[in-house]
């Protein structure tokens, strides 16, 4: 994106709705007053710039970025795609960052309390910035599903969190991703609060034997877009 | 051309990967975006996340984006990066050490801008911290201009009666009478 070029608006369509009693977390938590609608000047058409922050490769394999004593375990998986705007237009040096359950369904956190084993070599966090052509890549281990207490024997479909910066804050977006043929995705909660089944689909990885690497790792791929611009640029 | 893809929520484990001082892991960004050496005057922004029942949201994500004490927004080349983070704890409570933005005429009045993420949220929401002691600006602010004198406070951070570093009180209520004004930019 050049500097400053008004973005289309978030595409209320694609995204969920922010009330959706199935989910019961956002009972108290969704919003009642409809949004106010804010022009959009430099502060929402400028962003954090992260070129400083030093990551290396080993950031983005989560396979080896905690190893204490041995290898994480569970299935080896790539998970790469492209940034790009809704124009099609890459978004390069974005930073990404992906959390994830263990192969087990268990998260390094004092708040889960799923009885299900820790893997001392996996913490299940990573981070990259993406490159000229807006592509990224990250090595980790296939999360497992786990349960929550949302209702009845809940189960929450394998997913991996994906935090990802465009160059402007309003294009700031935090989503999941999903495997592909999973059949806990009719039945989640939080991937059906998006109304439109084709933007669910945009949720779900491919399975890419492009991305598979022979005798090592399982590849998918995870295409990301984030608000484009308006045709109109903006007058300064 | 392409479609958005579709925002979900951040969930209640996003510490360790978002957050992860408390696990002895550099964050990208954290609750001090400047000190003593930094260009302005070095403020606090202390505040609260509530739900609809007035109860803390102790697994919250804020982050504010703002502009350096001159009104211009960082673009990277200096050490103030203007974006912070920070996680609410068992109080809802959520703190961040930075300098007070300037303004710039075509930007309205002095403000740092926030995004709040939590369990329960399908979509961040977009909000402005504006300052009590900046009335003279804020009165001349399209943005607040344009919303009714009620939701109006919300968006203002008050500036608390103590000595020492000025201390400014922000509190975000996601749901109900007293809910916090969230924009669609």
């Amino acid at each position: 994106m050049t500097a400053n070029q008004i973005l289309n608006p978030r595409d209320w369509s694609s995204h969920p709705r922010q009330a959706h009693p199935d989910y019961k977390s956002t009972l108290l938590r969704s919003q009642q007053h409809p949004l106010v609608p804010l022009p959009q000047s430099l502060s929402e058409l400028t962003g954090p710039v992260f070129g400083h922050c030093g990551l290396t490769g080993q950031d983005a394999d989560l396979t080896r970025n905690a190893v204490r004593d041995g290898e994480a375990i569970g299935e080896r998986i790539i998970v790469a795609g492209r940034l790009i705007d809704e124009s099609g237009r890459a978004v390069p040096n974005a930073l990404i960052e992906v959390w994830q359950a263990n192969a087990a369904g268990r998260y390094v956190h004092s708040q889960d309390q799923h009885e299900a084993p820790l893997d001392p070599n996996f913490l299940g966090t990573g981070r990259a910035l993406t490159d000229s052509a807006g592509r990224y890549r990250f090595t980790t281990i296939r999360p497992g599903a786990y349960p929550w207490r949302n209702h009845p024997n809940a189960w929450r479909p394998a997913h991996i969190h994906f935090s990802v910066f465009g160059t402007a804050f309003i294009q700031r977006l935090v989503t999941q991703m999903y495997f592909p043929g999973d059949p806990l995705l009719a039945l989640d909660p939080i991937f059906n609060a998006t109304a439109d089944a084709a933007a669910r689909q945009r949720l779900v990885a491919g399975y890419s034997t492009e991305l598979t690497e022979p005798e090592w790792a399982l590849g998918f791929e995870f295409d990301i877009v984030l608000r484009g611009p308006q045709a109109t640029p903006l007058e300064s | 051309m392409s479609s958005q893809t579709p925002s979900q929520t951040v969930g209640p484990f996003f510490s360790h990967a978002l957050t992860p001082s408390w696990n002895g892991r550099p964050p990208i960004a954290g609750t001090q975006l400047a000190d003593e050496r930094t260009p302005g005057t070095l403020i606090r922004i202390e505040g609260r996340v509530l739900d609809g029942a007035g109860d803390p949201v102790t697994d919250a994500l804020v982050e504010i984006w703002q502009a350096r004490h001159d009104g211009a927004y960082p673009d990277g080349s200096d050490t103030f990066y203007g974006f912070g983070r920070a996680s609410t704890d068992a109080e809802g409570r959520f703190w961040f050490q930075t300098v007070k933005p300037g303004a710039l005429p075509e930007n309205g009045a002095p403000h740092v801008n926030a995004a709040v993420f939590a369990r329960g949220m399908l979509n961040h929401a977009f909000t402005r911290i504006y300052f009590s002691d900046e009335q003279a600006e804020n009165s001349r602010d399209p943005v607040l201009a344009s919303i009714g004198p009620a939701r109006r406070k919300s968006l203002v951070a008050s500036l608390r009666d103590s000595a020492g570093p000025p201390v400014y009180d922000f509190e975000i209520c996601l749901q109900g009478v007293h809910e916090t004004v969230f924009f669609d930019a």
